[in-house]
C-alpha cells in the first residue's frame, strides 16, 4: 500500500475543559473520498479545524509525509489543504468573481488561475451567471457551490468539506453531492464531514464513524452502510 | 452642474488640471475671500484628511474598530516635540523627525495590535479606547520623576518646519504682500495628504487590500484561503498608526505647542465620525467626511456674530449648536444615507441588497433543478 496522503494519530482538540476530540487516528490515501460521519457534537468539525490549525490541538498530523501540526493555518493551506468551512464562510460583501479570486490567493500562476476559473464556471454555470453579484445575495445552495468552487481555486491536494448539505433544500443537496462526486472523479482527494450518513456513505469510498470525540467504527462505505449498528444509529432503521 | 461633472469625467486631463489649479489657489481664494483664519482651517482640514485616511485603513479596509486612534497622533506629535524643541535641547530637522515619528507611532500600532489579535468588534473597540486613554494619561503625568512630557502644561516652542534657510515659522513679505505661515503649511500638508491618498488608493486594489477585505468579511474563511491573518492585521494597525504619527508630527510643527488636551477621546471619535459620515472604506467619501466635519464647525462660528448683529447679544452659543448639529447630521445620515455620503461600491451594494437577499433565498429554495 502507498503511504497515505494524510495520516492522523492521537488527535485531540479541547476547548477549555471540554474535550471535543479525544485522540483519534485516521488516514486518507491519495485519490480517495473518505467521509467522517457522526451526530451533532461528535467532534467532526473540531477535527477539521484541528487539521487546519484553526483551534489548539495535540497529536500528530502528517500530510504527504511532513508534520503539519502547530503550523499556522496559512502555512497549512500553502501545503495543499483546503477547507470549505461549516456554514460556508463566503465573503458576503464581495462579488462571486472576487470570492473565487480570493480562493487563488496563494497562487501566482496567472494562466493557471484563469484556466481554473473557467473550469469552475463550467462546473457551476450558476456562478458564471452571477459572477458580478454580491455573494451574500446568493441562495444557500449557490453559496455552498461558491464555497466549494472557491476552495478548488487553490488547487488543493486535499479538500476538506464540512457539512456541505447543511441547511439546504433536498434537491440542492443532491446537486451538491453530484458535484462532489464529479470533483472526486477528477482525482481530487476529499475528506468529507457529514451528519447526513446516508448520502455520505453513498458517495464515499471509506468511512469513519465518530461518536463523542472518538472513532467507533471504520471501513469501506458500502460495508458500513449495511452494518446493522450504523443503520440503527444513523440511518434511522 | 451634473452636465459639467459628466463632461469633466470624459476629459480626465482637463479635470486633473482644474483640480490642480484649484488646490494650488485655494489658500489664496480662502485667505483673500474669507480672511486668513480660514487658511488655518484649511490646514486643519488637511491634517484631518490625513488622519481619516490612516484610520480608514484600520477600520474601513481591515474592519478593526479602533477607538484610540488619536494616541498615534499624540505619539507622533510628542516625538516631534522631543526631537525638535528646547525641551531636551534637540533641534533636528523636520525631514529627520517626521519619519522617526511616523515609525515610532507605527511601532506602537504593532504593540497595540499584537495583544488584541484575537479580539473583534466591541471587545477590540474597548481595548483600543483604553489604549488611547492610557497614552493621553501618560502624557499628562510624565513630568515626574523625570520630565518627559511637561505634564498638563504641554510642550512649547516646538521648531517650525525649516527647508534650507527658509523657516515656515515667520510670515513672508513679498512685494508688499504678507503671507502668514499657514500658507506654507498648506502646501506642505497638501503634499503629504496627496501622498497618503495615493498610497491608500493603491493599497485598496492590491493583494494586501484584498486580503484585508477578506479578513473584514470572515476571518476564519480568510485564513482558510491561505491569508496570514495575524501579519496582515498587524500591518493594518501599523500602517494606520504610521499615518497618524505623521499627522501628529506635522501638527506639532504647525502649532508650535502641544498638550495632552489635544488628544482626547473626543478626537478619536471625531475622526471615526468623519469616516462613517463620508463612507467607510471609500477614499473620496473619507475625504469628504473630513472636510465637512472640520469646516462646518468653523462656519458655525458666524452664527454668533449673526446673533449679535440681529438680536444684540448671543442667545445660543455656537459651540453648543455645533454638538447639536453634529448629532442631527449623524442621525439624518443613518436615516437617509446609511452607507455614508459617498459610500464605497461594496457598501452601497450591501445596503441596497438587504431586501433582495430574502426574496432571492425564497425563490431559489425550489429552483435546484436549474
Amino acid at each position: 500500500m502507498t503511504s497515505p496522503l494524510l495520516s492522523v494519530h492521537g488527535l485531540k482538540v479541547a476547548y477549555g475543559g471540554i474535550h471535543a476530540v479525544r485522540g483519534i487516528d485516521f488516514e486518507v490515501t491519495k485519490g480517495e473520498l473518505v467521509c467522517l460521519i457522526g451526530a451533532n457534537g461528535a467532534g467532526k468539525s473540531s477535527t477539521l479545524k484541528g487539521l487546519m490549525g484553526l483551534v489548539p490541538h495535540s497529536g500528530s498530523i502528517h500530510f504527504d509525509g511532513e508534520r503539519v501540526q502547530h503550523a499556522a493555518t496559512h502555512a497549512i493551506v500553502a501545503r495543499g489543504l483546503a477547507l470549505v468551512p461549516e456554514g460556508r464562510g463566503i465573503f458576503g460583501r464581495l462579488t462571486v468573481a472576487e470570492n473565487l479570486d480570493m480562493g487563488a490567493y496563494i497562487r501566482n500562476d496567472k494562466p493557471g488561475i484563469k484556466a481554473d476559473l473557467a473550469r469552475a464556471y463550467e462546473l457551476f454555470p450558476r456562478l458564471a451567471e452571477r459572477r458580478a453579484q454580491l455573494a451574500g445575495t446568493l441562495s444557500g445552495g449557490e453559496q455552498q457551490m461558491l464555497a466549494i468552487a472557491r476552495a478548488m481555486m487553490g488547487r488543493p491536494r486535499l479538500l476538506l468539506l464540512d457539512e456541505p448539505s447543511m441547511g439546504l433544500a433536498p434537491l440542492m443537496v443532491r446537486k451538491i453531492y453530484e458535484t462532489i462526486a464529479t470533483i472526486a472523479g477528477e482525482g481530487v482527494t476529499i475528506l468529507l464531514v457529514e451528519q447526513n450518513a446516508n448520502l455520505a456513505l453513498k458517495v464515499s469510498h471509506r468511512a469513519y464513524v465518530m461518536e463523542s470525540g472518538a472513532i467507533t467504527l471504520s471501513g469501506p462505505s458500502a460495508q458500513l452502510a449495511n452494518d446493522p449498528q450504523v443503520r440503527a444509529a444513523y440511518l434511522g432503521e | 452642474m451634473k452636465r459639467v461633472l459628466d463632461s469633466l469625467r470624459r476629459r480626465p486631463r482637463l479635470a486633473f488640471a482644474l483640480l490642480t489649479v484649484l488646490l494650488a489657489a485655494l489658500p489664496f481664494i480662502m485667505g483673500f475671500g474669507l480672511g486668513n483664519s480660514w487658511v488655518r482651517v484649511l490646514d486643519f482640514v488637511l491634517l484631518y484628511v490625513l488622519l481619516a485616511i490612516g484610520l480608514n485603513i484600520v477600520v474601513g479596509y481591515a474592519g478593526l474598530l479602533d477607538l484610540g486612534y488619536i494616541a498615534f497622533y499624540a505619539l507622533g506629535a510628542y516625538l516631534y516635540a522631543w526631537l525638535a524643541s528646547p525641551h531636551f535641547g534637540l533641534h533636528l530637522p523636520f525631514w529627520v523627525v517626521l519619519p522617526i515619528g511616523a515609525a515610532f507611532a507605527g511601532l506602537f500600532g504593532v504593540l497595540l495590535g499584537a495583544p488584541t489579535l484575537r479580539l473583534r468588534g466591541d471587545y477590540l473597540a474597548i481595548v483600543t479606547l483604553g489604549f488611547g486613554e492610557i497614552i493621553r494619561i501618560f502624557m499628562n503625568n510624565l513630568n515626574a520623576p523625570f520630565n518627559l512630557t511637561n505634564g498638563p502644561q504641554g510642550m512649547n516652542l516646538i521648531d517650525p518646519v525649516r527647508i534650507a534657510t527658509f523657516s515656515f515659522g515667520k510670515p513672508l513679505h513679498f512685494h508688499g504682500l504678507t503671507l502668514p505661515p499657514t500658507y506654507f503649511y498648506y502646501y506642505l500638508f497638501l503634499a503629504f495628504t496627496l501622498l497618503a491618498i495615493f498610497i491608500a488608493l493603491r493599497l485598496q486594489d492590491s493583494r494586501i487590500g484584498r486580503a484585508w477585505a477578506a479578513i473584514r468579511e470572515d476571518e476564519v474563511a480568510a485564513a482558510a484561503m491561505g491569508i496570514n491573518t495575524r501579519n496582515l492585521k498587524l500591518l493594518a494597525f501599523a500602517m494606520g498608526a504610521t499615518f497618524g504619527g505623521l499627522a501628529g508630527g506635522l501638527f506639532a510643527a504647525f502649532q508650535g505647542f502641544i498638550s495632552p488636551e489635544s488628544f482626547t477621546l473626543w478626537e478619536s471619535i471625531l475622526v471615526l465620525c468623519m469616516i462613517v459620515l463620508g463612507g467607510m472604506g471609500n477614499i473620496p467619501g473619507v475625504i469628504l467626511g473630513a472636510i465637512l466635519l472640520t469646516m462646518i464647525p468653523e462656519a458655525l462660528r458666524y452664527i454668533g456674530d449673526l446673533q449679535r448683529a440681529t438680536l444684540g447679544h448671543v442667545v445660543v452659543d455656537p459651540s453648543d449648536l455645533r454638538m447639536l448639529l453634529f448629532g442631527v447630521a449623524l442621525v439624518s445620515m443613518m436615516l437617509f444615507r446609511p452607507a455614508g455620503l459617498l459610500p464605497s461600491r461594496q457598501r452601497k451594494r450591501e445596503f441596497a441588497a438587504e431586501n433582495g437577499v430574502a426574496e432571492q433565498e425564497q425563490a431559489s429554495l425550489y429552483d435546484a433543478k436549474a
